[in-house]
């Protein structure tokens, strides 16, 4: 059994199946993809941000 | 002007009135005898010794210029003479390189801590920030205890009571930034007729934004020769006019960051103006990340949807025609 088939097989034969695989892929992009980027953005305004200098302010 | 006009333009306007009879008469000689050039000259110049001639003519400019001032406002070919000086329009900043200047960065929180640090000791003795509130301070430049304090260090009027009174109260995270006038009329009476302009969004309400500001805070000097200031004003090369009720404020030295940054002048304008900037674009951080995320996103689904545009098309682009001619099966 071929990989291609073994997709088919997994995820596109069944349309419950495929809906439900767009929709957690979706969800599983939508919070990698964020976090990818506020990581991006957090290493090159490093030491800018608050929450970079909020631990010189706060009291617990 | 003249020269633009063709020998049919003064034809033209000369065949409305007496001579064109003799306009007829001339152009059907012409046409009898081709290339009859000497017909035609004298013709000419009858038409363009005519009265009628010069009227139309006289028409015919003086419509094209009513039409011109009408259209443009201004007089064709006339030059025009201003009475201002580019010192009015206020000199140009030059352009910073504020650390929030590029696409992809942020404020520097830091910095909005201390220019609120500089507001709140030196400007909020003339400026408000109406639009700020305390709440607006946390997770920016305070803690949410910090706000409290500052915040309760201020009495709000609240109200009414049970019995329908008005109430003085410790300020709140939700209460907005102190006045320090009650009305326009008190912040004019309090500096000689000039209005102290509300500072929640200067930046973004001046020509030149946080390079004005910060040129305006640092610029002041004095006045150069032949240029006179009123009792009172001051001169400053960045505002418009030049005569600036607001004197310079900003003094090496004037606060004392808990930082330990040197506080001079540029440092002290620097950090205002970036205090401002955040007051005026408090959503400039989540602004840019967002803008990262829209860019990304939006340029891959056009590489996608141009991907899938051509393999749909491929058979298409691809396909050849070809035409076979019928037999012929007569013979």
């Amino acid at each position: 059994m071929s990989l291609s088939t073994a997709v088919y097989q997994t995820f596109f034969k069944r349309n419950s199946i495929f809906v439900s695989t767009v929709f957690a892929g979706a969800f599983a992009f939508g919070v990698g993809f964020d976090l990818g980027v506020t990581a991006f953005y957090d290493r090159w305004n490093a030491g800018k941000q608050w929450k970079d200098i909020r631990h010189k302010y706060v009291q617990e | 002007m003249l020269s633009r006009l063709s020998a049919g333009a003064l034809k033209r306007a000369a065949s409305v009135g007496p001579t064109r009879a003799s306009t007829l008469i001339s152009s059907s000689r012409s046409g009898s005898v081709r290339f009859a050039s000497t017909n035609s000259s004298a013709a000419f110049e009858n038409l363009a010794n005519s009265r009628a001639t010069l009227a139309g003519l006289s028409l015919f400019t003086a419509g094209s210029i009513a039409w011109y001032t009408h259209l443009y406002g201004t007089f064709p070919f006339v030059g025009e003479v201003h009475a201002g000086h580019l010192s009015d329009e206020g000199l140009h900043p030059a352009s910073y390189p504020w650390p929030h200047s590029g696409i992809l960065d942020t404020f520097d929180h830091a910095s909005i801590r201390r220019g609120y640090q500089v507001y709140r000791e030196v400007c909020a003795a003339c400026h408000s920030l109406d639009r700020i509130a305390w709440r607006n301070l946390v997770g920016v430049s305070h803690t949410a205890d910090e706000a409290r304090v500052m915040a309760e260090e201020v009495e709000y009027t609240d109200g009414p009571n049970a019995e329908g009174e008005m109430f003085q109260r410790p300020g709140k995270l939700a209460d907005y930034m102190p006045p320090p006038y009650p009305n326009e009329e008190a912040a004019r009476a309090g500096n000689a007729g000039a209005l102290p302009p509300d500072l929640s969004l200067i930046v973004k309400a001046r020509h030149g934004a946080a390079d004005y500001v910060f040129s305006l805070l640092t610029g002041y000097m004095d006045p150069p020769a032949g240029v006179e200031i009123r009792e009172g004003m001051n001169y400053n090369p960045y505002f418009p006019g030049g005569a600036i009720s607001m004197a310079r404020v900003l003094f090496d030295g004037l606060v004392e960051y808990e930082d330990g940054t040197p506080a001079t002048t540029s440092q002290m304008a620097k950090d205002v103006v970036t205090f401002l900037s955040w007051a005026a674009e408090p959503e400039h951080d989540e602004r840019k990340k967002y803008g990262i995320k829209a860019v990304i996103l939006f340029s891959s689904l056009t590489l996608i949807s141009l991907y899938i545009k051509r393999f749909k098309w491929t058979s298409i682009k691809n396909r050849k025609i070809f035409y076979n001619p019928p037999v012929d099966k007569t013979h």
